[in-house]
């Protein structure tokens, strides 16, 4: 069982805690993120890494920090169930890799560096999993048109005579 | 008869016979990426049965191929495949786009999908619905078949004149609009259009 109290003892005082039913969920400063993502796998056998996903707060109402990347994890044994967020502001995109940790961790870092740009370092092969490669903006920032800035028509037109 | 032909020798014009052969033996090949691929297989299977018009030897080589059913939304990644499936098809080939979204995108108005194919290849008949029914792709073949006996010829003639583009311009009015209203991003070239005067 994860406390916040433990939290607390092993990593500072600036992890808060916040829960709604029975999600439990704890902020944790990004510069701390991995040492506590370890803690709780190696001390408290949250062995599953059952998502990760990024967020962008822009004009989000009430929100203070631009991007959030959020970790659900559960632990395969006791079914407990718990999310680590941390928060991350441009121009300092870059957290690190929680691949040695969770492989399940791989493609998800993959998809959040595709949408959103948040650099993982230390991962294995942080290439776009989703969007071609020559893609180059992040289309899941609140900046990014939805209709895009026109890559979708970018492509050579193939007429009849030529084919 | 008045010439004096033998009762089993008919004449007739090699365009027409020709075009009366592959237009009741086409080949299709299924490029299926969505829900359309689901009745585009149910077309195939027995209940409608797209053999009792000739076109249910489907391959899933473009080489053996002479019809191309797009069955499904073309995203970005998609294109540049769609578009060379479409050039390794031996002429001559026809392409059919079944669906709302093979043909403008549907709903999936977004960045990533492409808004109809025929801004890319040439397309030959359109085929609403979403997605559509059997017998909507059924009515479609045999409007194809009839379009091939009165158009085809034998050595495909009738292709080299069509030099324009089937579909509209790649760009609408209004995203050239806001492409010319958004801040320029240094260093990005696939944000520059190729051809941003089209259409305006």
């Amino acid at each position: 069982m994860l406390e916040l109290k433990a939290l607390h003892d092993q990593f500072g005082y600036d992890i808060t805690e916040s829960r709604f039913r029975d999600n439990r969920r704890f902020l944790v400063p990004s510069a701390k993120v991995y040492h506590v993502l370890e803690y709780v796998w190696r001390e408290l056998g949250f062995d599953t890494l059952a998502d990760l996903a990024g967020v962008d707060y822009l004009e989000y109402p009430g929100a203070t920090d631009r991007f959030g990347v959020v970790y659900n994890l559960v632990n395969s044994v006791t079914g407990e169930r718990v999310i680590v967020k941390t928060h991350l502001n441009p121009p300092d995109l870059e957290l690190p890799s929680v691949v040695p940790l969770w492989h399940a961790a791989d493609w998800m870092e993959r998809e959040v560096y595709d949408m959103f740009g948040i650099k993982f370092a230390g991962h294995p092969a942080l290439r776009r999993i989703l969007m071609p490669e020559e893609f180059t903006a992040y289309p899941l920032r609140k900046d990014y048109p939805l209709k895009g800035r026109g890559e979708r028509h970018n492509f050579p037109v193939i007429t009849r005579a030529e084919s | 008869m008045a010439v004096g032909l033998p009762e089993n020798v008919f004449l007739t014009k090699l365009d027409a016979a020709a075009s009366w052969a592959r237009s009741n033996s086409l080949w299709p090949m299924p490029f299926a990426t969505a829900c359309c691929g689901i009745e585009l297989m149910a077309t195939a299977a027995s209940r409608h049965d797209m053999a009792r018009f000739g076109a249910e030897v489907m391959r899933f080589s473009p080489r053996q191929c002479d019809l191309l059913i797009v069955a499904g939304r073309v995203v970005m990644k998609m294109l540049p495949v769609l578009q060379r499936i479409w050039l390794q098809m031996p002429e001559p080939k026809w392409c059919i786009s079944m669906g709302a979204c093979a043909c403008t995108g549907g709903v999936f108005d977004t960045y990533a999908v492409v808004q109809g194919i025929d801004r890319f290849i040439p397309v030959d008949m359109y085929v609403p619905g979403c997605p559509p029914r059997p017998e909507q792709l059924l009515a479609a073949i045999i409007e194809m078949q009839q379009k091939i006996k009165r158009t085809g010829t034998t050595f495909g003639r009738e292709f080299a004149q069509r030099q324009t583009p089937s579909g509209p311009p790649p760009f609408d009015r209004d995203e050239v609009r806001r492409l010319q209203e958004a801040t320029a991003v240094p260093g990005l070239e696939i944000y520059t259009p190729p051809n941003t005067t089209i259409g305006l």
